[in-house]
This record gives structure tokens, C-alpha cells and sequence, in this order.
């Protein structure tokens, strides 16, 4: 009987750790394979699949720099780059400016409606750019903004505000009333509480705020694909599925390489704050 | 009122000679700091939105600014449209198989990372990946993956004798959809599967250990504890997943640009092909507008598991 349930356990255990492996390796299979396809020799690279001598999965040869190379010298890749900072860096100062003050108001000052409000505009979150980007190629053409990063800029804040606003409000509420009511008994106005007070407890909500505003950015393709037509105002994950292209010629070493060296930094970064992600979606449906 | 005044005489002072400014009055300053985001919102996203609705009524082409309403008639000519309909049965289509095969996997993967094992935060690392990855890109490594003649999954195949023949995966529209439903549920799957698992650290411990104590065995934890328990979470993340995968342009636009012969083409990307490449501006806005539904349902949806929580506290 305990010789049994010794067994079980350990058939268990193999169960869960051969459950873990097989959803990596679905999760992980994509990014293997960018990484091969990065630093494969052309020869290595382009044997059809039908040669069943020459294993895909591994380097045949010595792996090379090549396609990297490529990609930073012979491609506008470092142009996409910094436009995407550039483009990130003023929506994210957009971001803040409007979302900061609404998330602390929701929070604080508006009360039961103030709640109300702050679903509805979580709610804008939810329409999505292929909804919007009709209407929108009219308006940007009315303004004159067709194929012009500016157009990026007034577009994309559309779905940072309602999610940074959401996201601060309830890093607000998390910070405890009675300091605030401390604060007001000791003569401060409620804006120098917030000032002096409230914005130095939530620097990191705020932070988590603006790498969120910023990754959106980073993510976005709908918007870019429709308004920029230029291969030197792209941003990244516009400028890499559709200009590392020639003629039919797909660059599949330098295009891997660069959706792997764009992918990492974001990966890790996403890994720090994904659980403060997660509870700001799911306020209200989980209590914790 | 004149008892406390004279308790605490040190606090007084300070409301009575101060005079009110805006930073004192709460309800206004509320309003003020709430208007930059609420303006931006009203502009941005709901007038567009009314826009979208009003274009979809209009003969109106990109280039012109003429608005000409037409009632109907974009309506008409897209509901006698076999690639609209088409559209719209892959966009459903695409939606509740991709959805459904997330919430099995995610339910699954969640419970794998509820327990405690060795390199339990590695792997979290790791299915968090295609979540966090820009999907044009990822999209791109798929394509790759795909490729007719280097597909990696045809040598695999073959290779391990499974196949005879060749899987030409975006020549086929059976075969586009399935890769098309592949990316879909590879890059759902990690959010779900962290929401789940978001749900599955707030059943309190006690009920769980009571039920193992009690005897109940793993599928009737399952099905009669667990599940029921991670009812509204679960909702939440399909409502997300449902907004998320049935508005969603990269993916088919990258993979197949509705292709092979406009097999595999959704709502989104007819909308882009007709509204924005073919400068139908009014008859885009038409076939974009059938994504209403689909958002109605998931905003009714999440307003509801709200409520519920709200109700429950």
C-alpha cells in the first residue's frame, strides 16, 4: 500500500514536469526558432524540407554574424528603433499628463459615479484599432498627418489613457486614506497632499504605467500599417514584417534576427510587471 | 459643532483664515483633473466611433472629403457580398475554436504552475514569452515556420513518418486556417493562463485543504471546487480573449493577407483591404461596424462579473 502510493506520487510528478515541458516548448518553440534562423549560414539555411539528411533543428554549420551584421548596417532597422522611441517617449509623456491626475481623481474625488466612470473609460480600452481606424484615416487626412509619425503620436494615446487610468487608479486607492487625512489635518490643501504626499508613494505605479503605455506602443501595428507608408518613418514592428523585404525576397536570417533582439528586451521587462498587469485588468473580478 | 470646535482649538484656525482655492475644493478639482483624460477620450474614441457608424452609412472614398449619406445601401451591397460572409463565419469561426482550445490549455497550465516544482519561475518566464512579443513579429516567425518549402513542421513530419505527401500550409485555405488558429491560441494561451492562475491564488487555501482532507478526489476538486471558483475569472479572461482574437488584423494580415484565393479573410482584414488599400472608406466602416457584437457582448459580459464581485464583497 505505501509502495503504491509512493509509485503515484512520483507518476505525478513526472506528469507535472512533462506537462510543464510540452508548454514551453509550444511557448518557447517560435523564439528556438528565431535564434537558429538568425545565425544560419544562407547554406545551412535555405535546404528545403523535403532533404531529410540535413536536420533543421540544430546548426550544421558555424553559426555566423552575417544576418545581424546585415540587419544593423544594410537595413533601416536602427531608424525604426529610434522612431519608436521617439514616437513611445511623447505618447508616454501624453500618457501621463492626462492619465496621472484622472486615475488619482477616480480614486479619490469623484465618488460613486467617479467609479462608474472610471469602468466606462476601461471600456474604451476594449474598442479596438480595427474599429477605429476608418474614421481615423479620415481625421488624420483632414489634418494633413497622412504618413507622418505625428499621427502615431495623437493616435496611440487612445488606448494608453484609458489603460494607465485604470491601471493608476487603483494603485491610488491602494495607498492608505488616513495618510492623506493626515496630511490635510496638518494644513496641507488635498493638492499639496497629492504633491507631497501621494505622488512620491506611487512612483512605482507611475512607472509601471509608463512601461506599459510604452510596450503598447512597441506592440502596436494596426495604426502604423495604415498611416505610415514611408520605409524610413516606420516604427519596429511595423518597418520589420513589411520592409525587410525585397521584391518576393524574404531577409529571413536578418528578419529573425531582428524580431528576436526587439523581442528580449521587451520579454524581460514585460516578466517585472506582468502580475501588476494582470491585477489592474482583473480589479473587481478577483478579490484579493 | 461648537463642542468640538472648542475640543480641538489648534485645527480651526487653519479653515477659517485660509482662504478656498481650487486645491481645496474637491468636487471641482476632481472634475479639473479628470478633464484631460475624459476629453481625449470623448474625442478619440467616441466620437471616431460615431464616425465609424456614420462612414458606414456614407459613400465616402479616401481622398475626398464629400460625405454623401446613402442609408442602406453599403449595408446591402456587403450582406449579398459572399467574401463578407465569408469573413464573418471566420472571424466567429476563428474566434470560438481558438478561444475554446485556450481556455482548456490555460486551465491546464495554470494548474501546472500552482504547483511547486523545480524551475517553476523559468518556465512562468518562458510561456509568458508570446504574450509579451510584438505580435507582427511573432506573426513573421510563424510565417517562417510555415514556409512551403522550408516549413520546419513538414521536415518534422516527415522525418518522423507521418506524412507522405506535402502540407502547403497558406496554399490551402484548411491548412491557412489552422496555422491561423495556431498563432491565435500560442499568443492567448500565456495571458490566460496567467489570469487563471491570478483566479487560482485567491480561492482561499482552507477550502482546498478541507476538500483534500475530505477525500475528494483530483477531478471532483476539480470540477466541484476549483472550476466553480474560477467561474469569473475565467469569464474575464474569454471576454478578453474573444476582443482580442476577433479584432485582431496582424495575424491574418501577416500570415495569409487573407489568402489563399480570400479563403481566410476576417472582418478586420476585408475592412482594411476594401476601406483602406481599396479607398472604400464607407463600405470598410460596414464591415468593420459588424464588430459591435462582438465588443457589446464582451463589455455586457465583463460589467456583469463586476457587478457580481461587487455584490459578493
Amino acid at each position: 500500500m505505501k509502495a503504491r502510493r509512493r509509485l503515484l506520487r512520483i507518476v505525478k510528478r513526472i506528469a507535472l514536469y512533462v506537462t510543464a515541458l510540452a508548454f514551453t516548448a509550444f511557448a518557447v518553440f517560435p523564439f528556438y526558432w528565431m535564434f537558429l534562423t538568425s545565425f544560419k549560414t544562407n547554406r545551412d539555411l535555405y535546404v528545403g524540407a523535403t532533404d531529410l539528411s540535413h536536420i533543421p533543428w540544430i546548426f550544421n554549420e558555424t553559426p555566423t554574424l552575417q544576418h545581424v551584421r546585415l540587419l544593423f548596417l544594410g537595413t533601416p532597422y536602427l531608424i525604426w528603433v529610434r522612431n519608436t522611441l521617439v514616437i513611445g517617449a511623447a505618447v508616454v509623456l501624453i500618457t501621463l499628463i492626462c492619465a496621472v491626475p484622472a486615475g488619482y481623481s477616480l480614486a479619490r474625488l469623484t465618488g460613486r459615479w467617479g467609479e462608474r466612470l472610471g469602468i466606462a473609460i476601461f471600456l474604451t480600452y476594449l474598442v479596438p484599432s480595427t474599429l477605429l481606424f476608418i474614421p481615423f484615416a479620415r481625421l488624420i487626412a483632414m489634418l494633413g498627418l497622412q504618413n507622418s509619425p505625428w499621427a502615431l503620436v495623437l493616435v496611440y494615446p487612445t488606448f494608453t489613457i484609458p489603460f494607465c487610468t485604470w491601471l493608476l487608479m487603483g494603485f491610488f486607492r491602494s495607498i492608505p486614506r488616513d495618510i492623506e487625512e493626515q496630511g490635510m489635518i496638518d494644513g496641507y490643501s488635498r493638492l499639496s497632499v497629492i504633491r507631497k504626499i501621494v505622488l512620491p508613494l506611487a512612483v512605482s505605479g507611475i512607472l509601471t504605467a509608463v512601461i506599459f503605455a510604452f510596450t503598447l506602443v512597441l506592440q502596436e501595428f494596426v495604426y502604423a500599417l495604415t498611416f505610415i507608408s514611408s520605409v524610413g518613418k516606420m516604427t519596429v514592428s511595423l518597418g520589420v514584417p513589411v520592409a525587410l523585404v525585397r521584391g518576393d525576397v524574404f531577409y529571413w536570417g536578418s528578419l529573425m534576427a531582428a524580431a528576436l533582439v526587439t523581442s528580449i528586451p521587451i520579454a524581460i521587462v514585460y516578466n517585472q510587471f506582468i502580475d501588476r498587469f494582470i491585477a489592474g485588468l482583473t480589479a473587481g473580478a478577483v478579490k484579493g | 459643532m461648537a463642542l468640538r470646535r472648542e475640543a480641538h482649538p489648534g485645527v480651526t484656525p487653519v479653515l477659517i483664515f485660509r482662504r478656498r482655492t481650487l486645491a481645496d475644493r474637491e468636487d471641482l478639482l476632481g472634475k479639473v483633473m479628470l478633464a484631460p483624460a475624459l476629453f481625449y477620450v470623448i474625442v478619440l474614441v467616441a466620437m471616431p466611433l460615431v464616425l465609424a457608424i456614420l462612414l458606414s452609412f456614407s459613400a465616402s472614398f479616401a481622398g475626398s472629403l464629400d460625405f454623401h449619406w446613402i442609408g442602406l445601401r453599403n449595408f446591402g451591397a456587403i450582406i449579398r457580398d459572399p467574401q463578407f460572409l465569408l469573413a464573418l463565419r471566420n472571424t466567429v469561426l476563428f474566434t470560438v475554436i481558438s478561444q475554446a482550445l485556450v481556455m482548456v490549455l490555460a486551465v491546464t497550465a495554470a494548474h501546472v504552475l500552482d504547483a511547486a516544482f523545480v524551475g517553476k519561475r523559468v518556465v512562468r518566464f518562458l510561456l509568458l514569452l508570446p504574450w509579451a512579443v510584438p505580435v507582427s513579429l511573432a506573426a513573421m516567425a510563424w510565417t517562417w515556420i510555415f514556409d512551403s518549402t522550408f516549413s520546419v513542421i513538414n521536415w518534422t513530419l516527415k522525418a518522423a513518418g507521418l506524412l507522405q505527401g506535402w502540407l502547403y500550409w497558406f496554399g490551402d485555405p484548411t491548412l491557412a486556417m489552422i496555422a491561423i488558429i495556431t498563432v491565435h491560441v500560442w499568443r492567448m494561451f500565456p495571458f490566460a493562463t496567467v489570469i487563471v492562475l491570478a483566479g487560482m491564488s485567491s480561492i482561499p487555501q482552507d477550502i482546498r485543504e478541507a476538500a483534500v482532507v475530505d477525500g475528494a478526489s483530483f477531478w471532483r476538486r476539480l470540477f466541484q471546487i476549483n472550476l466553480p471558483l474560477l467561474l469569473p475569472i475565467v469569464t474575464v479572461s474569454v471576454l478578453f480573449g474573444v476582443v482580442f482574437t476577433s479584432t485582431d488584423l496582424g495575424v491574418v494580415w501577416l500570415l495569409t493577407r487573407g489568402g489563399p484565393y480570400n479563403s481566410t479573410h476576417v472582418l478586420s482584414t476585408l475592412a482594411f483591404q476594401r476601406g483602406i488599400l481599396g479607398a472604400n472608406l464607407g463600405q470598410g466602416a460596414s464591415i468593420a461596424v459588424f464588430l459591435l457584437p462582438f465588443l457589446m457582448l464582451a463589455a455586457v459580459g465583463m460589467l456583469r462579473v463586476a457587478r457580481r464581485a461587487e455584490v459578493g464583497a
